[in-house]
């Protein structure tokens, strides 16, 4: 019985998940014929609420692939391995309080901010860089233009709030 | 000493660990925040632009509606039967001689208080400038040089009209008024859209320019009275003169609200440098559409006393702009796009002053022999023209347009473009019941014994009358019609092949099998169009064949796309040039980006996000001697 309920109820999450998976491809899906383009799949990824890594995210891409890489990715695809992703959970999106204690890690002073070159040297040099772009993006929002620096807790709550 | 530098290393790698670990997390995180912000923009853009199209539908079908109602009307008298007439007749746009009417502009009055610019013709290119300069100007200051900004909305829903007025009283709302200092006297305008016409109606309806006499020519697309993005372009690219040809294709008017001060500014320039100056004419340059986007509103609002004589000239000056742009024979300029059935020797030939608008068509049979196939094939064929939506779909008429008809070959295809006709010829059906109503009431009245009545001469002829020609001559011909509407509605896709365009409600979406075998078969190099919004203001589709070009940033909203502008070069090169006209205060960033659909085209794109020219922007335009900063 706890079982047929079990899977009812996984059903009606795939289901959901199907739907959700679909509306996301289809945005990005240009010429109407099931494919994406692969470099907009982090995208895709990212707004169905998974939070992978570049390297995870490169995996991914492996799996969802064609053996010889055209470019594209097809839904027929990219359907079942996100629907899995989806069910397990994996890649949950991290929580503010951890979030916050990363930029303390940066900061052991905990002074309550980055300058703007000690940001630029972390998120260029460490981890997995930005790009130019995504540095200077980052940069335009992120830094107070009169003290030079993140104040990292406010501008957490401010990117929470936005995204909801 | 050992244990303790490598506790020492130990601790730096756990250390470095950290970092790095939480470094990654961070960058996690603020990629998934990117791409769902960059997921809502997309989202929202897809909403923006279905509301647009949907509006553009929703006004054909309902004109479709009462355009079937009014020909379907049976009338009960002669009353009805005028009152009919005089609707169809309305349409009508003015005779020549009809049109020296509007020469009483010269009695209109400008006072001694009118501060703004006073035009003399022929017009000079100081004059011209001037305009633009004081346009540009009005913009940042208002009656008392202070700076003032506007709140307006010229849609169909709003207008609201307010002016916050900043100054040592404190802020105020002031209404402003229909004062003559504020914009460009009616005299003005009547006199500039006079010449205006007298200029376009030379011109013939394919435009020919050449590259030989200017050594760039600037191609724009909509503008939709958005008046910052035209200054811009001029600030940025130049104004135009003998060394630099324009080209702007269509669109100058509503949604935003400085439709008429574009207007000016263009025909200004038009008749300032005839042959480097080019207009084309778009699907809103359209008193039909204009009603209902918004310019109607804006003319009214601005020209309480002389309103309706600058609507009824601008409606034929609208008619008289060419449908497209030929340059070195190579390059087609055109403001939608094309499909299966265009034929551009037979756009160059027609009388395009008729298509009054896209709208509505009463059109006029051909001849009597092609009438007759078309109504044997209405009768016994699927495919030609569906019935509209609103009656009963009859489940012979074909759902995929692209079934061949079983009549004429080339009638065969898609479905019509706007309005959808119905089986019968509507005019054709009205005539026939109107005659035989006639000819019933005659019948009572002789047999009831009284007098024959002399009927008013019908001013709209029978089918099977001896000359169509004579009447017909006011109006196009369906394949007419329809040829123009495809150039200035359709709209380029993906997949191949020409289907209905039932978004928008008129013209159709054309595949790059049909731009291919249009480019051949005139020889031509590419196609620029516009028509449609796109976030870097240009789009490339049908393997680089077809460029659209958009004009009007932030079409959507503040920050939903840029404008562009195009320049053709030595062997017509396309250079694009992007901008976007922030109305916040945005710090100035300069960035550049790799853009993977461009590899083979020569570009060079640079993004400037310019302060409100409104108020703070100092420049001198690049053709006069003085420097510029922002």
């Amino acid at each position: 019985m706890a079982d047929d309920r079990d899977r009812e109820g996984t059903e009606i999450a795939v289901a959901e998940f199907h739907k959700k998976i679909k509306d996301a491809f289809e945005v990005f899906d240009h010429e109407s014929n099931n494919t994406v383009d692969v470099r907009e799949i982090g995208t895709i990824i990212r707004s169905l609420g998974c939070c992978p890594s570049e390297g995870e995210l490169h995996d991914l891409i492996a799996e969802v692939g064609e053996e010889e890489p055209t470019g594209y990715i097809r839904f027929e695809k990219f359907l079942p391995v996100m629907t899995e992703v989806l069910l397990e959970r994996r890649y949950r999106p991290i929580p503010e309080d951890t979030l916050h204690r990363a930029f303390e890690v940066l900061d052991p002073a905990k002074r309550g901010f980055l300058s703007k070159e000690e940001l630029i040297k972390y998120m260029t040099g460490e981890g997995e860089p930005f790009s130019q772009e995504e540095m200077e993006e980052m940069l335009s929002a992120a830094i107070d233009p009169e003290s030079n620096s993140i104040h990292y807790k406010d501008y957490i709550t401010m990117m929470v709030i936005d995204e909801n | 000493m050992g244990s303790g530098t490598s506790t020492q290393h130990h601790f730096a790698f756990q250390n470095a660990e950290k970092a790095f670990k939480a470094a990654v997390l961070i960058q996690r995180w603020y990629r998934r925040y990117m791409a769902r912000l960059e997921m809502r923009r997309h989202c929202t853009w897809s909403i923006f632009q279905s509301i647009e199209y949907a509006g553009q539908q929703d006004q054909v079908k309902l004109h479709n509606f009462f355009s079937y109602l009014v020909d379907h009307f049976t009338p009960n008298n002669h009353n009805e039967r005028d009152f009919l007439n005089r609707m169809f007749t309305e349409e009508r746009s003015p005779q020549d001689s009809e049109m020296e009417n509007c020469r009483d502009y010269e009695s209109i009055e400008v006072p001694d208080s009118y501060t703004g610019p006073r035009l003399s013709f022929p017009l000079l290119p100081d004059h011209a400038t001037a305009l633009v300069e004081a346009f540009r100007v009005k913009q940042a200051e208002g009656t008392n040089g202070k700076a003032l900004r506007q709140d307006l909305a010229w849609t169909a829903r709003g207008t609201s009209r307010k002016a916050i007025v900043a100054g040592e009283e404190g802020t105020r709302e002031q209404l402003l008024e229909d004062g003559d200092r504020e914009r460009l006297h009616a005299r003005y305008v009547l006199n500039l859209l006079y010449e205006a016409r007298k200029h376009l109606v030379q011109l013939p309806n394919i435009n020919r320019v050449s590259t030989c006499y200017s050594e760039e020519i600037t191609v724009c697309g909509d503008l939709h009275g958005q008046l910052d993005d035209l200054i811009f372009i001029f600030y940025k690219n130049g104004l135009p003169s003998p060394e630099r040809a324009y080209v702007f294709n269509g669109d100058f008017v509503d949604r935003g609200k400085d439709s008429v001060e574009i207007l000016m500014v263009l025909f200004a320039f038009m008749l300032v440098y005839p042959k480097e100056f080019h207009l084309n004419r778009g699907n809103h340059e359209d008193h039909m559409v204009n009603l209902r986007y918004g310019f109607t509103k804006e003319v009214m609002h601005k020209y309480k006393t002389h309103g309706k004589k600058i609507l009824k000239l601008l409606q034929d000056v609208f008619c008289w702009l060419p449908l497209a742009t030929l340059v070195d024979e190579k390059v087609l300029i055109l403001h939608g796009g094309v499909s299966d059935m265009t034929d551009l020797e037979f756009l160059a030939k027609l009388d395009r002053h008729k298509i009054v608008s896209t709208m509505r068509c009463k059109t006029r049979k051909e001849d009597k022999k092609q009438a007759e196939e078309k109504g044997k094939a209405n009768q016994t064929s699927s495919a030609g023209t569906p019935s509209p939506w609103f009656l009963p779909q009859s489940h012979s008429l074909p759902t995929s347009p692209l079934r061949p008809s079983t009549q004429k070959a080339h009638r065969a295809g898609r479905s019509s473009s706007v309005p959808c006709r119905v089986p019968l010829d509507p005019k054709e059906l009205s005539h026939w019941v109107r005659h035989s109503v006639d000819l019933e009431l005659e019948r009572c009245r002789q047999q009831a014994g009284f007098p024959e009545i002399k009927e008013k001469e019908e001013p709209l002829p029978l089918a099977s009358e001896a000359d169509p020609e004579a009447e017909g001559r006011r109006e196009p011909t369906q394949e007419e019609w329809r040829q123009v509407v495809d150039i200035l509605w359709s709209d380029p896709m993906a997949q191949e092949g020409c289907k209905a365009n039932t978004i928008r409600g008129g013209g159709c979406y054309f595949g790059p099998n049909v731009t291919e075998r249009l480019l051949q078969k005139y020889n031509l190099q590419f196609l620029i169009r516009s028509h449609e919004c796109k976030p870097e203001g240009y789009e490339f589709c049908h393997s680089r064949k077809v460029l659209t070009i958009f004009s009007a940033s932030n079409y959507y909203e503040v920050g939903s796309n840029r404008g562009a502008y195009v320049k053709l070069g030595p062997a017509l090169s396309p250079h694009i040039v992007q901008f976007q006209a922030n109305k916040a205060t945005h710090t100035l960033t300069m960035r550049q980006r790799q853009d993977f659909s461009m590899s083979d085209f020569q570009k060079d794109r640079i993004i400037v996000f310019v302060e409100t020219l409104k108020c703070k922007c100092h420049y001198i335009y690049p053709n006069s001697k003085s420097e510029f900063k922002i």
